[in-house]
């Protein structure tokens, strides 16, 4: 791995971002958006507000950072640049970095947006201190990030990219918590739900919203952290400089 | 004999099961070495082996003395394939300097490279926005970054206006003369004539190897055409290389 290379496809990765409006606005105004829309919705009944607010908070940049990732990775593999890169003295890492780097970057803003948003103008209720607010969501991000690249390795299209969103994400929030308590769902579900990455940052939301005691908070970021890291092994596993 | 700058013994690449190449033997010179056969034939998987990004099954692929796709080649070995493999959503000069930066090269590089394929005035506009012909270029002037020794290029000139391809062509030639070695992959036989040395190719076979004069003599033919059917008619099936 090359700090030089690392860095030159995180700033590359930015550069494109920044010319892509649509997708920019869908990665920092979108969640901000939803985030009120859900305010809107429960604006009668404020403590369900407080209580999925934060899950949606962890479930946004980790919802929107895979499908960019996995969409922008699966292209640089059809489109021949991966292959050009592979020439290039480029290593596996520095590509997976690289992209973990700049969505990182990316996700910091998001949350803070997201938090600010939440906190500042929607009167979201957190015991804990807002930092660790977006602590969380550049984990989540990042875990996102890991997982998109990680997926798009077995998809051949943008079709099938968009295909692992239902596959891979919406179970994980349908069991996170966000819907049913885990120690309210079947016990068989429930220990899916525990092995299941999203179920440990909206446990660190949840933990931010109730609690001033940070321990619960740090470990799940621990959690999210080496899921992450695990994605990204996997990822780099599944990048090869020679293919068929 | 030109000192060999990529030397194939024995290439054996399968693909989804069935054998693409099947014991290739092959070297390549300096100058500009045009790979000519017909869609299909194992021309991509040739050079995609040459620059080390093809799953090899058996055999050695050579370069510069070093193995195909080892890392001290990997800043010496320019490569396009057949698609541009820029980034359609940055600008021509983006693009540019994102490979440069990769390579460890001065930003500078980057505009030389542009100046070589005639590219200066279109380093702001986002390459997605090109044409085929001015994309395609965009990179070739990303595998011509750094001045590397060996350039592999995946049929650079397919669909592209006569006068333009003419102009490319003048261009290999003139890398090729500054040293560095070229080799251009078409289908299009009447390519042949712009070539210092040409690999026929067929059916995963290379069917002639030599200068356009030396295949056409050597089947009494007045073009590469009719020098490549009576090559596959002679042989019908065999090998003469």
């Amino acid at each position: 791995m090359t700090p030089r290379v690392t860095l030159a496809v995180a700033v590359r990765v930015l550069t494109q971002l920044r010319r892509d409006h649509r997708t920019l606005a869908m990665l920092l105004v979108l969640p901000c958006l939803l985030q009120a829309l859900l305010w809107w919705i429960f604006q009668d009944t404020p403590l369900v507000f407080d209580r999925i607010g934060p899950a949606l908070l962890a479930i946004f940049p980790f919802f929107v950072m895979f499908l960019v990732t996995s969409i922008t990775t699966l292209r640089e593999r059809s489109g021949g640049t991966l292959e050009r890169l592979f020439t290039m003295p480029m290593g596996r890492l520095d590509f997976l970095c690289g992209y973990a780097l700049a969505f990182g970057a990316v996700a910091a803003v998001q949350a803070a947006l997201a938090a600010g948003v939440a906190i500042g103008l929607l009167d979201l209720d957190l015991r804990g201190p807002d930092v660790l607010l977006v602590v969380v969501g550049v984990a989540d991000a990042v875990l996102g990030t890991a997982l998109g690249l990680f997926v798009s390795a077995f998809a051949r299209t943008e079709f099938q990219a968009v295909q692992f969103l239902p596959a891979v994400v919406v179970p994980q929030i349908l069991l996170c918590g966000l819907i049913v308590p885990r120690d309210r769902l079947p016990e068989v579900l429930e220990t899916v739900a525990n092995v299941l990455p999203l179920t440990w940052a909206v446990d660190a939301m949840e933990h931010l919203a109730t609690s001033t005691r940070t321990g619960e908070v740090w470990r799940d970021v621990g959690i999210v952290v080496a899921f992450a890291l695990a994605a990204l092994a996997l990822g780099a596993a599944t990048l090869r400089r020679r293919t068929d | 004999m030109m000192n060999s700058v990529v030397v194939i013994e024995g290439l054996r690449v399968v693909r989804g099961g069935r054998p693409v190449l099947d014991g290739l033997d092959v070297v390549v010179g300096a100058g500009v070495t045009g790979l000519l056969g017909p869609s299909g034939c194992g021309k991509s998987t040739l050079l995609r082996s040459i620059v080390g990004v093809q799953r090899v099954a058996a055999g050695t692929v050579s370069v510069l003395g070093k193995p195909a796709g080892s890392a001290p080649l990997r800043d010496r070995v320019g490569y396009q394939t057949q698609s541009a493999s820029t980034y359609d959503d940055l600008t021509v000069l983006e693009n540019l300097r994102f490979f440069a930066r990769v390579l460890g090269l001065p930003p500078a590089a980057a505009e030389e490279s542009l100046a070589a394929v005639d590219l200066t005035g279109h380093r702001d506009a986002v390459a997605g926005r090109l044409s085929g012909g001015q994309r395609s270029r965009v990179g070739l002037a990303v595998a011509l970054l750094g001045t590397p020794a060996l350039l592999v290029l995946d049929e650079p000139t397919v669909g592209l206006d006569p006068v333009l391809r003419r102009d490319l062509w003048a261009l290999f030639h003139r890398i090729a003369d500054a040293g560095t070695a070229v080799l251009v992959s078409s289908h299009v036989m009447d390519e042949a004539e712009r070539c210092d040395a040409l690999l026929l190719m067929r059916e995963g076979r290379i069917i002639a190897h030599g200068t356009p004069a030396e295949i056409k003599g050597s089947q009494g033919a007045d073009d590469i055409e009719s020098a490549f059917l009576a090559i596959v008619e002679g042989v019908a099936g065999g090998d003469a290389v």
